[in-house]
C-alpha cells in the first residue's frame, strides 16, 4: 500500500488517511478559529463583560482539558476505538458553536461552554495524532504530520477572514458567525465519519492499556519531559507580537495581521521541515526549531531594530512551529506500542501545554518584575540549556526510520482492523 | 459505503449546511435597525448612551418616554459640549477600530485609527480635548500581555496621539521608565491640559495627574481606576479594585476630594467595571450589567435605575467652560 520509505519519500505516497484527517483539521480550524476570533469581541461589547475576567475563565479551566485529554486517550486505547473518541470531540465542539448562542450573557453558561469546547479539543487531539502516526509509514511519519499541520493551519489562516468577513456583511451579526461556524464544524464531524478510517489494534490477552503502563516502559517518559522544560521556557506568541509591537512602534492596523504572517509560514514550511526531519532526524529538526527560537529571542532584545525585525521574527516563529509541532508528534510516535499509541501522544501533548501555560505565567512574572528584556534573556538561555540537556538525552534514543519499540508480533493482515 | 455513495452523502449534507448558514446569516442582516434618526448632542435634559451598539438618547428623569436611536455605530461613545467620540470596530476580512469624533449632529468631523476593543471614551467639557482607550490583546490575558493603548486628540490643532505611552511618568516624584506602562480612562480638567487617568506597570496601577503640555504624568497614589473628574474640579469618582478579578465583586466605585485625598465608598455594592460620567454636581451615572445607573457622588443614598439595555451613559448639553460648568449645574 505505501512507497517503501526511501530517504525521500515522494509526496504521492501521502496515504489518503492522512489527507482525510488533515481535511477534517482545516475544516475544523475553520469553525473553531471563527468563534476564537470574534469571542473576546462578543463577550466584550455584546455581552458587556470584561477582558480580564474572560482571561480569568480561561485559565481556570486549563486543568479540565488535561484531564478530559488524559482520559479520552486512555479510552481510546483501551477499546481500540480511536476515530469514535476523535468524532466526539469533534462533534462536542460542534454542540458548543450553538451553546454559546444558548448561553446568552450568563458568565457561568459561558464559562461551561468554554471548557465544554476545550474538552471537545482535549478529546480530539490525542486520537487524532495517533490516527496519523499509524496510518503512516514509520518513514515518513514527519511528512505525514507536516502534510496534516499544513492543512491545519491554512483553516486557522481562513478562520478569521471568513468570521470578519461575515461580520462586515451582516452588519455585526454575531449569530450569525455562531451559527455558520455550527455548520462548519458538523460538515467537518461528517468528513470525519465518511472518510476518516480507524486504526484498531488487536489487543492480546495480556495487554492491560493503561496510561500508567505508557511511560515506564518505553524513551516517551524523556521525551514528555523534553517537551514540557522546552514548553515552559518558551514566550508565546503573545507576548512575542507585544514585544514587537513595542520595540517597532507598529502602526495599530499592522497589530491584527502578525499571528496571520506566521501562520502563512508555518503552514508553507510544515510540509518542507516534516521532510526533513524524517531525513536528518526528527530530534535534530526539533531542537534546530528551538535553536531559532534562541536567536529571535536574542533579536527581539537587541537595542535597535528596524521593519526587518518583524519579518524575520514572523518567518522565525513558522519557522519554529513548523520545525516542533508536527515534528514532535512525529518523534513521539514510534517510541510508543501501536496499541498504546494514543495515551502516548496525549502525554506529550499534555506535557507540553502545562509546560507552555506555566510559560505563561513565568515570563509575565518577569516582564513585571523586571523587565521585557532580561525576562528574553532568561526564557533564551533556558531555551539554549534545555535544547542542548535534550540533545543529550535524545539522540539515545532517536530510533530512525524504523522504529524501535516493536515489542509483539502480529500478523500483518490483522493490524488496522477496520 | 462505497465511494460514491459517501460522496453524495457528503455533498448533500454540505449544501444542506451552507444553505442552512445563508439563510440565518440573510436573516440575521434583515434585521439591522434600520437608518436610524437625528439626535441632538448639545439638546439639554437628555442622555446619550449606546443601546444594541447604536447611540441613542432620552430624556432625563422619564424612563417611559420614548428613546431616539441614531444610526451611528458604536461600541463606546461620549459626548460633551456638542462634541461626541465614537470608538468603534469597522468590519472587514482584518477589523480596524477607530475613534471617529462626530459634531452635535452626529456628522463626522474627524477619524484617528486604533486598534483591538474599544474600552472608554471621554470628551472634554469644552469639547475640545477627546481620549479613548482600547484593549490590544483582551483575548489573551493568560497567554499574553496585558495591553491597551489610549488616545489622546486635540481637536483645535489637529494633533492626535494614538497611544500615550511615552509620557513622562514620574512614580512618586521619581522618573521612571519601563517597557510595559499601559495607560487607560483619561478624564480632562476644565483648563484642557490638566488630566487624569489610570497606569499600570509591574503589577500595581496608579492614579495619575497628568499636564498634556509639558507632556508628563505624575502618581497621586495607588488603586484608582478609570477616574471621572466632577464639573467643580473638586473630586474623582473611580473604580478600585476591592477583590480579586474572578470573585463576585472585583470593583467598586469610590469617591475621591482632590483636596484632602479622602476617599469615600459610593452606595453602589454591586461591582462596576466603567468609567463614571457626571448627571449633575451631585451624581455619577455608569453601566451596570447592561444597564445604566446613577448613585450619589458622596456615599450616601441608593443607586437608581436609569436606563435599561444600555451602556456608555454621557450627558447632553450645549457644554460650558470653567466656572461656568459649576454654577449652571447647581
Amino acid at each position: 500500500m505505501y512507497v517503501s520509505a526511501t530517504r525521500w519519500p515522494r509526496l504521492a505516497s501521502v496515504p489518503a488517511n492522512v489527507l482525510a484527517l488533515g481535511a477534517v483539521s482545516m475544516v475544523t480550524d475553520v469553525s473553531s478559529e471563527m468563534v476564537t476570533a470574534v469571542l473576546p469581541m462578543y463577550l466584550v461589547l455584546s455581552l458587556g463583560l470584561s477582558p480580564l475576567a474572560f482571561g480569568v475563565i480561561d485559565g481556570l479551566y486549563f486543568g479540565v482539558t488535561a484531564l478530559v485529554r488524559l482520559a479520552g486517550a486512555h479510552a481510546a486505547d483501551r477499546w481500540q476505538r480511536r476515530k469514535l473518541v476523535a468524532v466526539l470531540g469533534y462533534a462536542l465542539s460542534a454542540v458548543c458553536r450553538v451553546g454559546l448562542l444558548a448561553a446568552g450573557g450568563s458568565v457561568a453558561a459561558l464559562g461551561a461552554v468554554v471548557a465544554a469546547d476545550r474538552a471537545g479539543k482535549g478529546l480530539r487531539t490525542g486520537p487524532r495524532d495517533a490516527l496519523i502516526s499509524l496510518s503512516a509509514s514509520p518513514g515518513a511519519l514527519g511528512q505525514a504530520f507536516g502534510v496534516h499541520r499544513a492543512m491545519d493551519t491554512a483553516g486557522a489562516f481562513l478562520g478569521p477572514l471568513v468570521a470578519f468577513g461575515l461580520l462586515a456583511a451582516t452588519g455585526g451579526a454575531y449569530d450569525a458567525v455562531f451559527v455558520t461556524s455550527f455548520c462548519v464544524a458538523v460538515a467537518g464531524v461528517l468528513l470525519m465519519v465518511l472518510y476518516v478510517r480507524d486504526r484498531r489494534e488487536p489487543l492480546l490477552a495480556d495487554d492491560r492499556v493503561s496510561v500508567r503502563r505508557v511511560p515506564r516502559d518505553t524513551p516517551l517518559l524523556q521525551l514528555c519531559a523534553v517537551a514540557a522544560a522546552l514548553g515552559l521556557v518558551t514566550v508565546s506568541d503573545a507576548f512575542v507580537y507585544l514585544l514587537l509591537q513595542k520595540r517597532l512602534a507598529l502602526s495599530p492596523e499592522l497589530f491584527p495581521l502578525l499571528p496571520l504572517g506566521t501562520a502563512a509560514a508555518y503552514l508553507l514550511l510544515a510540509v518542507p521541515f516534516g521532510r526533513l526531519a524524517d531525513r536528518a532526524g526528527r530530534f535534530a529538526v526539533f531542537l534546530g526549531g528551538h535553536a531559532v527560537l534562541v536567536v529571535l529571542y536574542g533579536l527581539l532584545a537587541l537595542p535597535s531594530a528596524g521593519g526587518w525585525l518583524l519579518a524575520v521574527a514572523l518567518v522565525a516563529l513558522g519557522v519554529f512551529y513548523a520545525a516542533t509541532d508536527g515534528v514532535l508528534m512525529a518523534a513521539a510516535g514510534p517510541l510508543v506500542p501501536a496499541h498504546l499509541r494514543t495515551s502516548g501522544l496525549a502525554m506529550v501533548q499534555t506535557g507540553q501545554a502545562v509546560g507552555r501555560l506555566l510559560s505563561s505565567v513565568l515570563f509575565g512574572a518577569l516582564w513585571t518584575a523586571a523587565g521585557a528584556e532580561p525576562g528574553l534573556a532568561v526564557m533564551g538561555g533556558g531555551v539554549a540549556v534545555c535544547a542542548v540537556a535534550s540533545w543529550f538525552v535524545l539522540r539515545r534514543v532517536e530510533p530512525g526510520a524504523e522504529p524501535r519499540v516493536v515489542p509483539r508480533v502480529v500478523p500483518e493482515g490483522e493490524r488496522g482492523a477496520r | 459505503m462505497r465511494g460514491r455513495g459517501r460522496a453524495l452523502v457528503l455533498l448533500a449534507a454540505v449544501v444542506a449546511l451552507a444553505g442552512i448558514a445563508v439563510a440565518y446569516a440573510a436573516a440575521a442582516t434583515r434585521r439591522d435597525a434600520g437608518p436610524g434618526r437625528a439626535v441632538d448632542l448639545a439638546a439639554s435634559g437628555r442622555v446619550l448612551f449606546v443601546r444594541n451598539g447604536r447611540v441613542a438618547s432620552a430624556p432625563l428623569g422619564d424612563p417611559a418616554a420614548p428613546v431616539t436611536v441614531s444610526g451611528l455605530t458604536c461600541q463606546r461613545f461620549y459626548a460633551a459640549a456638542g462634541t461626541g467620540v465614537c470608538v468603534v470596530v469597522r468590519p472587514g476580512p482584518v477589523p480596524s477600530t477607530y475613534a471617529v469624533v462626530v459634531d452635535r449632529t452626529m456628522k463626522e468631523v474627524t477619524r484617528v485609527q486604533s486598534a483591538g476593543i474599544p474600552n472608554r471614551a471621554r470628551v472634554s467639557a469644552s469639547g475640545r480635548m477627546v481620549s479613548w482607550t482600547v484593549f490590544v490583546t483582551g483575548d489573551s490575558y493568560n497567554r499574553g500581555g496585558f495591553s491597551t493603548w489610549t488616545g489622546i486628540l486635540d481637536t483645535r490643532t489637529g494633533y492626535a496621539v494614538p497611544n500615550m505611552e511615552n509620557i513622562q511618568l514620574y512614580i512618586d516624584g521619581k522618573r521612571y521608565r519601563s517597557a510595559d506602562v499601559n495607560y487607560w480612562g483619561v478624564t480632562f480638567a476644565a483648563d484642557d491640559n490638566r488630566f487624569y487617568a489610570t497606569v499600570s506597570t509591574r503589577g500595581r496601577t496608579y492614579l495619575v495627574e497628568g499636564d498634556y503640555g509639558r507632556w508628563e504624568a505624575r502618581t497621586l497614589r495607588e488603586n484608582a481606576e478609570c477616574p471621572s473628574l466632577s464639573p467643580d474640579g473638586t473630586r474623582l469618582v473611580f473604580k478600585k479594585r476591592v477583590a480579586p478579578e474572578a470573585s463576585a465583586r472585583p470593583w467598586r466605585l469610590y469617591a475621591l476630594d482632590l483636596a484632602t485625598m479622602r476617599e469615600t465608598p459610593l452606595a453602589e455594592r454591586e461591582s462596576v467595571d466603567d468609567q463614571a460620567a457626571w448627571l449633575d454636581e451631585r451624581t455619577v451615572m455608569y453601566g451596570r450589567q447592561g444597564d445604566v445607573w446613577s448613585v450619589p457622588a458622596d456615599g450616601g443614598g441608593a443607586p437608581r435605575l436609569l436606563l435599561r439595555d444600555a451602556a456608555s451613559p454621557a450627558l447632553g448639553g450645549p457644554g460650558h467652560t470653567g466656572a461656568a460648568a459649576s454654577m449652571s449645574a447647581r
